[in-house]
C-alpha cells in the first residue's frame, strides 16, 4: 500500500498523463475542459486508474461508470466508493 | 531518397519467410531493431539469424498470432523489453482455399483469426507506449483480393478488406497521437504461398497483371520501409496496391 493518499495518487497519474501542473488538478477540474484532454487521454486514464487503483477498485472500470467520471473530484470519489464498498 | 529512422524498434509477424522477412530484412537494413514473429520457433530464428549475420539487429519471437491470449502476454513481455515497439507491421497471414459452398467453418474462421483477428490483438496490446512516445507507425499487410475479389478466397478477401477497414478506424483513432495506419496490398508476389499454385493458374495469373509478371518479396518490402520512415509522416489510413496494376 502506498503512503499517500488517494487524492495524491490520482493527482499525480493526472500530471503524468495530461502534462499539466498540479496546481491545475483542482476536484473540480474537468478533464475535457479545463485540462485538455481528448477521447484517447480518457481512455487512457481509465486504464492509468484501474491499474494504480486495483486493490480499491478490485477489476475494471465499467464504460457505464467512466462516463460519468468527468472531473478530478469525480474520481476521487468513486474510488474511495469502491475501496470502502 | 534517403530514408531517416533514428533509434527504432520494429515489430513484423509472419517474418519467417515470403514477404514478412523481406521486410524484416529491409527494415534491419535500414538499421532498425527488428523482432521476427512467426508461430514456428524456427522459421523465425532463422530469419533473425540471417538478419544478425549481416550486420542488422533482430531478436526472434514464436507466438501463434491467431492466439489472443498469447499475443497479449508476449506484447506485456516486450514492451518490458523495449519500452516501445515503434512500427508494427501486420504481415502474418494463411489461406484455406475452397468454394463458399463447400468452405467450412474452420477454414472461414482460421483465415479470419490469423490474417485479421491478429491485426487487433497486436495493434491493441503495442499502441499504448506509441500513444505516450508520440511517435508509430502501424501497417498492415493485406492483398489485391481484398479489394477486387478472387473465387475461392471468400475467407481471405473477407479477412483481407477487414484489414482496411481496421486500418482506416484505426487510423482516425490514433492520428492526434501522430501515429499513421496504412495498409499495403500486395498482388501475385513470389513466395511460399503462390508456388502452391499449379502452373496454369500462374500463367493465367499473370495474365490479369498489367505489368505481365508477379512481383518480388523486395517490391513489397520496400514500400512497407518508406512508409514507416519519418518521411511518410503525413500518409494515414491509406491503401497501397503494389500489384503490378492489377487494382486500379
Amino acid at each position: 500500500m502506498s503512503d499517500k493518499s488517494i487524492e495524491e495518487r490520482v493527482q499525480e497519474i493526472i500530471v503524468n498523463q495530461l502534462n499539466v501542473n498540479e496546481e491545475q488538478v483542482t476536484p473540480q477540474a474537468s478533464f475535457l475542459d479545463d485540462l485538455g484532454a481528448d477521447s484517447l487521454d480518457l481512455v487512457e486514464l481509465v486504464m492509468a486508474f484501474e491499474e494504480e487503483f486495483k486493490d480499491e477498485i478490485k477489476g475494471e472500470i465499467p464504460e457505464s461508470d467512466s462516463e460519468k467520471l468527468q472531473t478530478v473530484g469525480d474520481v476521487v470519489s468513486y474510488i474511495k466508493d469502491k475501496a470502502a464498498g | 531518397m534517403k530514408l531517416t529512422f533514428e533509434n527504432k524498434t520494429a515489430l513484423v509477424t509472419g517474418a519467417g519467410r515470403g514477404i514478412g522477412r523481406a521486410i524484416a530484412e529491409s527494415l534491419a537494413a535500414e538499421g532498425v531493431r527488428v523482432i521476427c514473429v512467426s508461430k514456428s520457433e524456427s522459421s523465425c530464428g532463422a530469419a533473425a539469424e540471417a538478419i544478425r549475420a549481416s550486420g542488422g539487429q533482430a531478436e526472434a519471437l514464436a507466438v501463434d498470432v491467431a492466439d489472443s491470449a498469447a499475443v497479449a502476454a508476449a506484447c506485456e513481455q516486450l514492451l518490458k523489453d523495449y519500452e516501445c515497439i515503434d512500427i508494427v507491421v501486420n504481415n502474418a497471414g494463411i489461406t484455406r482455399d475452397g468454394l463458399l459452398l463447400r468452405m467450412s467453418d474452420a477454414d472461414w474462421m482460421d483465415v479470419i483469426n490469423t490474417n485479421l483477428s491478429s491485426c487487433f490483438f497486436w495493434t491493441k496490446g503495442l499502441l499504448r507506449p506509441m500513444t505516450r512516445k508520440r511517435w508509430g507507425r502501424i501497417i498492415n499487410i493485406s492483398s489485391v483480393v481484398g479489394i477486387i475479389g478472387n473465387p475461392g478466397q471468400a475467407n481471405y478477401g473477407a479477412a483481407k478488406a477487414g484489414m482496411i477497414g481496421f486500418t482506416k478506424s484505426t487510423a482516425r483513432e490514433v492520428a492526434s497521437r501522430n501515429i499513421t495506419v496504412n495498409v499495403v496490398a500486395p498482388g501475385f508476389i513470389e513466395t511460399d504461398m503462390t508456388n502452391e499454385l499449379s502452373d496454369t493458374v500462374k500463367t493465367e495469373a499473370a495474365k490479369m497483371v498489367p505489368l505481365k509478371r508477379f512481383g518480388q518479396t523486395s517490391e513489397i518490402a520496400s514500400m512497407c520501409t518508406f512508409l514507416a520512415s519519418e518521411e511518410a509522416g503525413y500518409i494515414t489510413g491509406q491503401t497501397f496496391s503494389v500489384d503490378g496494376g492489377m487494382a486500379m
